[in-house]
């Protein structure tokens, strides 16, 4: 039997359609729907509160569609002191944490394949195992002040720095190279360093797409490491700020007055900001740069399981 | 010769081992090292000063933990909210599954996507944004109180995030609108491994489609589902606690305060650093106890573990 002949035949052979099979079939159309209208509206209805008048939205008139567009509120949410600075804080630690999560993971993943490495797999274990235990936030909050991370940078980029499961993908991907190339650049005289930097790199980019993309999201999201080590104003995330502009509503209605005090009365109503407008505005700027990466990392969603399932 | 050989091949080894140290001394540094911390549950420990300046209280803070009756209802109440909202957890941790066969069903493919796309996406989002979005819709000028207002179905604005009301399932709702479509993956992988010929010749012998999912496509990934429930069990003690904190607030605190967060306030809020890692301590033991309970069920039940 030819391959379309085969398909063919395939085709033919059905369900019996009974009633209830075709309303299962409904139901199921009806409650997707309904379930992806839940996932997404909220982010819809977020944007469109953003670009309508401040003054409809506050009250809650902006429901399905934007009314009196404008988009004065992404330029005033600047002026907030301090959002800006969070800002640079949150690219910043996503940059730097990203690059050194991927260059740790890709050259240990490396180095733990090399067979002449000295006691290569009591270090290996001593890493992996680090994935079971884990000593509690409260004495982790004391070893990072001893250390002096706390309201620190690099206290949101060192604990994080080595991830025992990006090792493990890469470490996997490194063995699943052939061990010939290794062994030709050896002979031409080329060193452990010369060999991760000129071959194995080049050959596991894909996995290391992986690993960034990632470790990218976890690092934009991050939360809890400022919350427990940061009192610091300049080294708040956007994270951080958004969750105060909710929780203390009084102390950001304070620094809108102060920022748009010289606003123009006439335009007041629509377009002076009211803690309603900045904190969804506040909403949307956090959540684009994951909107915006999303489509390009959906086709790592398999791999991204297994470290979203270790990393829990 | 063959000794010059080895002792150079020993050689660059070392200088291998030498390139990892930095690496490895993090690891010792963020991961090995703060268990030593857990000796701070046997002193009276107050910050800044060293433990050499500290008295040694011996087993004072898990009496403590015990000790008056205040303590002991609030870590009754604590207690109670995490197995509430752990056992919630647990009795719809078959929703995922189910999710994903039935949009294995779905035979139009742009919908499929679209639907997989949308469902997915809030797993990628902070709890603080998740609040966010809560906050946006649900607060007094939300969507859904002036929806509910101008139908006239609500008198007055409900203060669906004040109350306390509902709050385990509520955040068993959040956590399911945040992680369902994610978790769904997991299983869509697994029915896409399914050998069509099973499903085909079910169809041969007249199967319904209600039947062929009922013995087919649910057996088959049940081992997946039971992996799953097991890591549930084992974690029963471990909700986290960035959820919790985003949610909570004065009227709340009572029903959502689960271990991990209540761990937090009593040293952050409180400072009260020794009693907390105390009671993290004892939560560490019966999590290990909990591991090894259901892998020893596993293996029974199944035949293997999952360890």
């Amino acid at each position: 039997m030819s391959g379309k002949e085969k398909l063919d035949k395939r085709k033919k052979v059905k369900y019996k359609r009974s009633f209830g099979d075709r309303l299962i079939s409904v139901l199921t159309y009806v409650i997707y729907s309904l379930f992806a209208f839940v996932c997404a509206y909220p982010f819809y209805y977020i944007l469109i509160n953003t670009i309508s008048s401040n003054d409809l939205s506050a009250r809650g008139k902006i429901l399905f569609w934007p009314r009196e567009v404008h988009f004065t509120n992404y330029a005033q949410v600047l002026k907030i002191p301090g959002l800006l600075q969070a800002a640079k804080v949150s690219v910043g630690r996503t940059v730097v944490g990203t690059a050194i999560t991927v260059t740790v993971a890709a050259f240990l993943g490396y180095m733990f394949t090399r067979e002449t490495l000295w006691h290569r797999k009591l270090w290996f274990r001593m890493v992996a195992a680090t994935m079971y235990f884990n000593a509690g936030i409260i004495p982790w909050f004391i070893t990072m002040m001893n250390l002096g991370l706390t309201n620190n940078f690099w206290g949101y980029i060192l604990p994080v720095a080595v991830q025992p499961f990006n090792i493990i993908l890469c470490k996997t991907f490194v063995e699943s190279v052939p061990k010939e190339l290794q062994d030709a650049a050896e002979i031409d005289g080329a060193g452990t360093l010369r060999i991760f930097f000129s071959i194995i790199v080049p050959v596991i980019k894909p996995i290391l797409a992986t690993v960034a993309i990632f470790s990218a999201v976890a690092q934009w999201n991050a939360f809890q490491d400022t919350l427990l080590l940061v009192t610091d104003e300049k080294l708040y995330t956007l994270q951080y700020t958004l969750y105060q502009y909710m929780n203390q509503a009084n102390s950001l209605k304070a620094l809108i007055s102060s920022s748009s005090a010289n606003v123009d009365f006439s335009a007041i109503l629509a377009r002076a900001q009211t803690t309603t407008s900045v904190r969804m505005t506040v909403t949307i700027v956090v959540v684009t740069p994951i909107i915006l990466v999303y489509p390009f990392f959906q086709r790592y969603f398999t791999k991204g399981i297994m470290i979203g399932a270790v990393k829990g | 010769m063959k000794k010059f050989f080895s002792d150079k091949k020993k050689a660059r080894g070392f200088k291998e081992f030498l390139y990892i140290t930095p690496f490895l001394v993090l690891v010792l540094v963020f991961s090995y090292y703060p268990l030593y911390g857990w000796v701070y549950a046997f002193f009276d420990y107050r910050p800044p000063f060293p433990l050499t300046k500290e008295t040694f209280v011996g087993l004072k803070w898990f009496q403590t933990m015990v000790g008056n009756e205040v303590r002991i209802k609030q870590l009754l109440m604590v207690l109670r909210n995490t197995f509430a909202m752990s056992g919630i957890n647990l009795l719809f941790s078959w929703f995922p599954m189910i999710f994903a066969v039935f949009l294995n069903e779905i035979k139009c493919t742009p919908f499929k996507k679209v639907v997989q796309t949308v469902t997915t996406l809030p797993n990628f989002i902070s709890w603080v944004l998740v609040y966010s979005i809560a906050y946006s819709v649900f607060n007094s000028t939300g969507v859904v109180n002036s929806i509910g207002m101008s139908l006239g179905l609500i008198e007055e604005p409900v203060m669906f995030l004040q109350s306390p009301d509902h709050i385990w399932f509520k955040m068993w709702l959040w956590n399911t609108w945040k992680n369902a479509g994610w978790a769904a993956i997991m299983y869509i992988a697994a029915i896409s491994g399914i050998d069509e010929e099973l499903i085909e010749a079910a169809k041969v012998d007249g199967a319904s489609r209600m039947q062929t999912i009922w013995y087919i496509t649910i057996p088959s990934i049940l081992p997946t589902y039971f992996v799953l429930v097991m890591l549930n069990l084992a974690n029963f003690l471990s909700n986290g606690m960035e959820q919790f904190y985003v949610f909570q607030n004065a009227f709340n605190k009572e029903s959502i305060q689960v271990l991990d967060l209540y761990v937090y306030n009593l040293a952050m809020g409180n400072g009260g650093y020794s009693l907390s890692t105390a009671i993290s301590i004892f939560k560490s033991i019966v999590s290990v106890v909990l591991l090894c309970a259901t892998n020893k069920a596993s293996k029974l039940i199944r035949g293997e573990g999952f360890i």
